[in-house]
């Protein structure tokens, strides 16, 4: 059965997505304000949603694909709601609020699965390495959606086109600043988080490193995004080039986390957790 | 019955000269308040000069004679013949003169529609007729109800939003890609009068170096001696192109002044950081391949002028928000006027009952006199409730139908109810002088 606290953080995002839908048209502080407490309370309920379900499992609830998207989404939105506090940039909530009704979704349609947890997952490394690689990976899809809304601006002044997003939408040395910090402190997560994933397979399996293929793609995605750090820091990148780049990173992120999971077998995969 | 009357011109009514003879004089609006309180025909009165318009604003009971003798009074004040500038004039009634004064004050029938300047200029006419004791009860309620109303306009519209100067449209640019201007360098080539505006916009947006460079190296000294700004000589453009962040050029040269191959040269030691280029002149000094380079950005006159057109475009739209806060506020006001007819009646009631009270109160007060202080109180407090609560149902009820047609018949009956004839003329005061 579908937990009332999943439901209500599920309605909330929703709510929170439509209104921050209309704050993005209407440009209406007050909108901005509901959406956002609106958010706030539907990450409590998810929080009071994966608390539960901690406290049932014994770990977080992260082993099935509905479990992760969800949590997914959780990572996202409590990474967005620290990030506003530093950075204050209302439109962003209407980017992120959708992203994360949309992950609410898609989890949401996913089948449950219930049964009793291999031993093996009974771990506190489990829990610290599921924690710190979805923070880093809610880190870097901030970033993603700010180089999306950098090339927006971007197009905008560089065709000379100012139309309504323009208004909308920040500066673009603010967007690049938010790409930028999100990505220096997305990288050292997912980098603690392959580390106690290793420390953890070594625990449970006996073994550091095994080529299993979410290994093999997270380590390319490690390369991918410390080559566009190093690119940032030494050579200098930055607006549009670094923008794409961190956009083509997302999108061998989002391969690694979903398509390896579901195409490639091993370990890692779903398939595996859920013959418990 | 009383009028609200305005009687002026505008830049779309009459020629500059016309408005200059009437508005020229910084004087002349303290001179026109003098005549209007002289004449018996104006209850309230309100001067309004400025450089886009000449307006008299004005209470009367008598509508025609005081719109007569105001015209007049213009006419001496720009000491000409009324026939010179009588086609020029609009006069407005009522409720049109209402939604007009809400117009001018929020900007709506303002040259460029959104300039906040005139607030502050309606503000003063105001507090000079407050200073000079020519505004009454429903001027100073409509002055304050239109105060607000541009309060309104400003914040639930956009229309005072975006930039329609060159100038100032170029520093929203600069501000939409480097968010901060503060700590920002900016290199002027050329000098004139646009261009230096621009910089001056910056300056006062904190920038932290202004450097100018010109072929003669004596006007360069020159023009950076207005913004304390670096002379720089013609040939160390190039040296400085890696370290500025915007660029604002106005040369009278016939070709490129800044060409790609330079700009393109300077990205590396840049390491990327975003340059904007200004190019306000007429030929071109910037190559327009200098737009393609990544990180740089370059606005001519003609996209500045794109840009203050579409943001002009979109004041007008927002114009049409604005008229309906316009309109809802003159319905507002007339609301409230019309409860003005009834005001004098309720303020007699009210006084007799005070009298009657009083009167009880020391026909008593040998009994009175003998209570605790406290008792005292509460004994005046019950006799005040009590009156008041009687009240209470009449004056609403009057409040209620100050708007109908009817009105005069209640007013009459609430007058012979409570025999209010005797004190009525006492009561009345500045508010019915002269009826």
């Amino acid at each position: 059965m579908t937990s009332p606290w999943f439901s209500l953080a599920f309605g909330l995002y929703l709510l929170a997505a439509g209104g921050f839908t209309v704050f993005i048209i209407r440009q209406q502080k007050w909108v901005f304000r509901w959406s956002y407490w609106l958010l706030v309370a539907g990450f409590l309920s998810h929080t009071m949603f994966l608390g539960y379900g901690y406290y049932q499992l014994g770990l977080a609830p992260v082993l099935d694909l509905r479990s992760a998207l969800s949590f997914f989404a959780w990572s996202l939105v409590g990474v967005y709601l620290i990030v506003q506090v530093r950075f204050k940039l209302m439109v962003l909530g209407s980017f992120v609020a959708p992203l994360a009704a949309f992950l609410m979704i898609i989890s949401s349609a996913m089948p449950l699965t219930a049964g009793p947890v291999k031993p093996l997952f009974k771990s506190l490394w489990l829990t610290i390495h599921v924690g710190t690689v979805f923070a880093g990976d809610a880190l870097l899809t901030i970033a993603c959606l700010a180089a999306i809304m950098y090339l927006i601006q971007e197009r905008q002044i560089k065709q000379k086109r100012l139309g309504s997003m323009y208004n909308r939408l920040p500066s673009l040395a603010t967007l690049d600043h938010i790409n930028y910090y999100s990505i220096v402190y997305g990288f050292p997560f997912l980098t603690v988080g392959m580390m106690t994933g290793s420390v953890y397979a070594q625990v449970a399996l006996g073994r550091y490193w095994q080529w299993d293929p979410k290994e093999v793609w997270s380590l390319v995605l490690w390369l991918f995004y410390a080559a566009l750090l190093h690119q940032r820091l030494a050579v200098g990148w930055q607006g549009r080039r670094a923008a794409i780049m961190s956009i083509v990173c997302f999108g061998v992120l989002i391969f690694t986390f979903v398509g390896v999971s579901l195409l490639m077998g091993g370990y890692h995969s779903f398939s595996s957790m859920g013959a418990r | 019955m009383l009028r609200i009357i305005a009687i002026g011109m505008n830049h779309e009514t009459a020629p500059v000269e016309l408005r200059e003879c009437l508005g020229g004089d910084a004087d002349n609006p303290r001179k026109a308040l003098t005549w209007m309180r002289n004449l018996e025909v104006v209850r309230e009165g309100l001067f309004l000069s400025t450089c886009n318009r000449v307006e008299a604003i004005f209470v009367s009971d008598e509508a025609d004679a005081a719109k007569e003798s105001v015209i007049l009074l213009m006419a001496r004040l720009g000491g000409g013949q009324t026939g010179d500038f009588l086609p020029c004039l609009y006069v407005l009634e009522d409720r049109d003169a209402v939604r007009h004064i809400f117009n001018v004050a929020s900007s709506l029938d303002s040259m460029v529609v959104g300039e906040p300047q005139i607030l502050g200029q309606i503000k003063e006419a105001y507090a000079l007729a407050t200073r000079e004791k020519t505004s009454g009860v429903i001027l100073n309620r409509l002055m304050h109800r239109a105060f607000h109303v541009a309060k309104r306009v400003r914040s639930e519209t956009g229309i005072c939003g975006a930039a329609v100067s060159i100038s100032y449209a170029a520093v929203e640019l600069a501000r939409k890609i480097f968010h901060v201007l503060e700590g920002k360098k900016v290199l002027l080539v050329g000098a004139g009068e646009m261009a230096e505006l621009a910089a001056r916009h910056l300056l006062a947006h904190d920038v932290s170096s202004l450097k100018v460079a010109n072929r003669t190296f004596e006007r360069a000294v020159e023009v950076a001696g207005h913004f304390k700004g670096v002379p720089v000589s013609f040939d160390e453009i190039d040296s400085e192109l890696p370290n500025v962040d915007i660029v604002i050029t106005s040369t009278a040269s016939p070709g490129y002044v800044i060409t790609r191959d330079q700009v393109k040269h300077s990205l590396r030691k840049r390491r990327n950081r975003p340059l904007f280029f200004i190019d306000i002149a007429v030929p071109r000094d910037v190559e327009p391949q200098v737009h393609d380079l990544s990180n740089v950005y370059l606005y001519d006159i003609d996209d500045l002028k794109g840009v203050v057109a579409l943001n002009l475009a979109q004041r007008k739209e927002e114009a049409v928000k604005a008229s309906r806060i316009v309109e809802e506020e003159v319905g507002k006001f007339e609301k409230w006027l019309k409860t003005l007819a009834v005001v004098p009646t309720i303020v007699s009631l009210q006084d007799k009952a005070e009298s009657i009270i009083q009167a009880e109160f020391y026909k008593s007060r040998s009994a009175l006199d003998q209570l605790a202080p406290a008792q005292h109180e509460a004994v005046e407090t019950l006799v005040r409730s009590i009156v008041e609560k009687v009240l209470n149902d009449p004056i609403v009820f009057l409040k209620e139908r100050a708007g109908r047609p009817t009105v005069n018949t209640y007013l009459d009956l609430t007058k012979r109810l409570f025999q209010l004839n005797g004190m009525e003329t006492e009561a009345r005061g500045e508010m019915e002088h002269g009826e």
